[in-house]
């Protein structure tokens, strides 16, 4: 019988002549990609998000560091900012804060397989492409309450791969927020994976905003790792990409610590982005939230899959989690995907997902009142993002936040 | 003046028709009350006139001044003078109360060719306007109607058309879930409203209201039509021998 050689993508091939020789890549990572190529709709936690039919090309990583865009929507923001252009630390990391202290590694970054990883043990092949393909890994040591949340702004210049991976250990005791805020030009291909490990009693605000072109790829994965009474908060806002996917790995490893991560996606035309969470509580008495909106306009689709996993000693897990679609046009689509699974008897879980219009009884409420129908709609959107918006832990990215929706709702006119 | 000629209206659908041949008209300045057993189409009525969209119009039209509202969007009809207090109104978790007073006022200065409101204005009127019906300013910056008593909710339906000054007011019972107290701050709301050149529909089920916001004229509505016309004795007629009169008639 002859062998049954499997089609590649043009995306694939590329990958394949970007790696092929090339001592700069990690061949065992790159291994743990192409033993499944790029993942597709059989391929269970990828089936809403088939990245192999969607992702057109894998453009190969950029010779020298482009020029940044000039604007930047988050420039008011009183943060410590780290720039990182297509894929390359571009700030002095010399000029530090107290209580945070930064360096340039450039040792192999977890795949999935180092001891304690969050990522899929049976490898994830956004990740492993990450780790076969970055070139610096930018390490962050918290050491105590650090005054400024670090900004780290990711730009994407051109139709090039990006690929970046950052390392935070929070000792016992910070206080550290972290923005991520992801820009990535026409035809280029972000891949950043940001890495947390959270000590005991450790006060956590995570913020990632997808701010890309509309015919950009960004794939992004956070990976967190949280000790005792540890509280974290992240929040995600997607408004970019043509294809997008926000991946969440964390996991309790101390009693008594909190999680809450909420996102907002809006979406218009013919973008995807997905959502994928993963939320472990291996060890007792933690509690989690998660609450995610979408708005999905034109022939937008939005993925959502929730995961929370109780382990067998985790009593007293409390974790609910809630996803809110609403749909304003035909052609949109929202695919919700929540799963608990719990192996342990005394705890609470719950989980919740609605999909729908805009509610017609309210609508007639505030035309009776004089708003006119695109009016009434946005001010009915604004409340809807504004919910998940609210969990942002801090005011001026919340704010930023909420008039980014406002310009989106404006434009829909 | 608000002019309602032969007025045919079935759910959408057109499965049930609940209007039939409806006449009535508002002068200015009056106030009309509209009694009427259940299911007799009174708060269909209220909802055709704002211009709910799950109504099909068979037959008929309602005049404004002399300006058809049937062929207005309700947010038209809103800014040409018509204000609808719902019986049961909505929450919108996520607004403020502020916020959403401030959009429909703007909304309706905008629609009617009229600049919008100063800020320092407009806290001045809702400021005033709150403390006449006794909402504390706590309430104005939480989400409309979110975590508000039924009383609240009502008062908060007033303070709305207080601000937004209608040609007409039309209250679909605006006395359901109102105990006594509430009952006579929201008809002191309404009677302070009361001008030579706004009229008022006032719907309801039972005299008590009428007791407090006096009516010029009272219709006795059956079977989606107006079946008796009189003054405000009418009301306390129906109050002493129920509809059954009225009903009966119709079924025969």
């Amino acid at each position: 019988m002859a062998t049954v050689t499997p089609l590649k993508t043009s995306a694939e091939l590329s990958l394949n002549a970007q790696a092929e020789g090339n001592k700069a890549v990690r061949q065992n990572s790159f291994a743990r990609y192409a033993a499944k190529g790029l993942p597709h709709r059989r391929i269970e936690a990828y089936h809403y998000t088939d990245i192999r039919a969607l992702m057109k090309d894998a453009p190969a990583p950029a010779k020298a560091v482009g020029v940044p865009p000039k604007d930047f929507v988050f420039s008011d923001i009183d943060a410590f900012v780290l720039t990182i252009i297509d894929g390359q630390v571009a700030s002095d990391t010399a000029v530090g804060l107290a209580g945070l202290s930064i360096n340039i590694s450039h040792e192999a970054p977890d795949d999935g397989l180092a001891p304690h990883t969050v990522f899929p043990s049976d490898g994830d092949p956004i990740i492993a492409l990450n780790a076969a393909f970055v070139d610096q890994t930018l390490r962050l040591a918290i050491d105590g309450t650090v005054d400024k949340p670090v900004l780290l702004r990711f730009i994407t210049t051109s139709a090039v791969s990006a690929y970046s991976r950052v390392v935070v250990e929070v000792v016992d005791g910070s206080s550290f927020t972290l923005i991520e805020s992801h820009e990535c030009a026409s035809g280029g291909v972000t891949n950043s994976v940001v890495e947390i490990a959270a000590g005991h009693d450790v006060l956590l605000v995570h913020i990632r905003v997808n701010l890309a072109d509309k015919n950009a790829t960004v794939l992004t994965s956070l990976g967190g790792r949280m000790g005792a009474r540890s509280a974290l908060t992240s929040g995600n806002f997607v408004i970019g990409g043509a294809l997008s996917r926000h991946q969440v790995f964390l996991r309790f490893e101390g009693e008594g610590s909190t999680a809450t991560i909420s996102g907002a996606s809006m979406l218009k035309d013919r973008q995807q982005a997905d959502t994928t969470l993963v939320v472990d509580h291996s060890v007792p008495e933690c509690v989690s939230r998660e609450h995610f909106a979408h708005v999905l306009d034109g022939e937008a689709t939005g993925v959502f899959q929730g995961k929370i996993i109780v382990r067998p000693h985790a009593q007293k897990t409390d974790g609910k989690m809630m996803s809110r679609a609403v749909l304003l046009a035909d052609g949109a689509t929202m695919n919700n995907k929540p799963e608990l699974e719990i192996f342990a008897d005394d705890v609470q879980c719950g989980h919740g997902a609605t999909v729908g219009a805009l509610d017609d009884d309210l609508l007639f409420y505030l035309r009776a009142r004089g708003l006119p129908k695109p009016e009434a709609e946005a001010l009915m959107l604004q409340a809807f993002v504004g919910e998940a918006l609210e969990m942002i832990a801090h005011e001026g990215m919340r704010e930023r936040l909420e008039s980014l929706s406002e310009v989106w709702l404006k434009a829909r006119g | 003046m608000l002019e309602i000629r032969n007025l045919h209206v079935a759910i959408e659908d057109g499965s049930k028709k609940i209007l039939n041949g409806l006449d009535l008209t508002i002068h200015n300045g009056e106030v009309a009350a509209i009694m009427g057993p259940n299911g007799s189409g009174k708060s269909t009525l209220s909802y055709v006139i704002a211009g709910k969209p799950d109504y099909e119009i068979l037959d008929g039209e309602i005049l404004l001044d002399g300006e058809n509202l049937l062929e207005m969007e309700a947010d038209a009809r809103a800014a040409a003078g018509v204000f609808l207090a719902f019986q049961y109104p909505l929450e919108i978790a996520g607004v403020a109360t502020m916020t959403f007073l401030k959009a429909a006022m703007n909304a309706q200065s905008r629609a009617r060719g009229e600049g919008e409101l100063k800020t320092p204005d407009f806290m001045r009127r809702v400021k005033l306007g709150a403390e006449k019906l006794g909402i504390p300013q706590e309430m104005l910056r939480r989400g409309l109607n979110v975590g508000f008593s039924g009383g609240e909710k009502k008062r908060m339906e007033i303070l709305q058309m207080a601000l937004l000054e209608p040609s007409i007011g039309i209250l679909d019972e605006t006395d359901s879930g109102l105990d006594i107290d509430a009952l006579k701050i929201v008809s002191e709301g309404v009677n302070a409203l009361r001008s030579a050149d706004r009229s008022f529909l006032v719907i309801t089920h039972y005299q008590r209201l009428l007791n407090y916001i006096v009516p010029d004229t009272v219709h006795v509505m059956s079977k989606g039509r107006i079946v008796k016309t009189g003054g405000k004795e009418l009301a306390l007629e129906l109050e002493a021998n129920g509809y059954a009169d009225y009903v009966s008639d119709v079924a025969a």
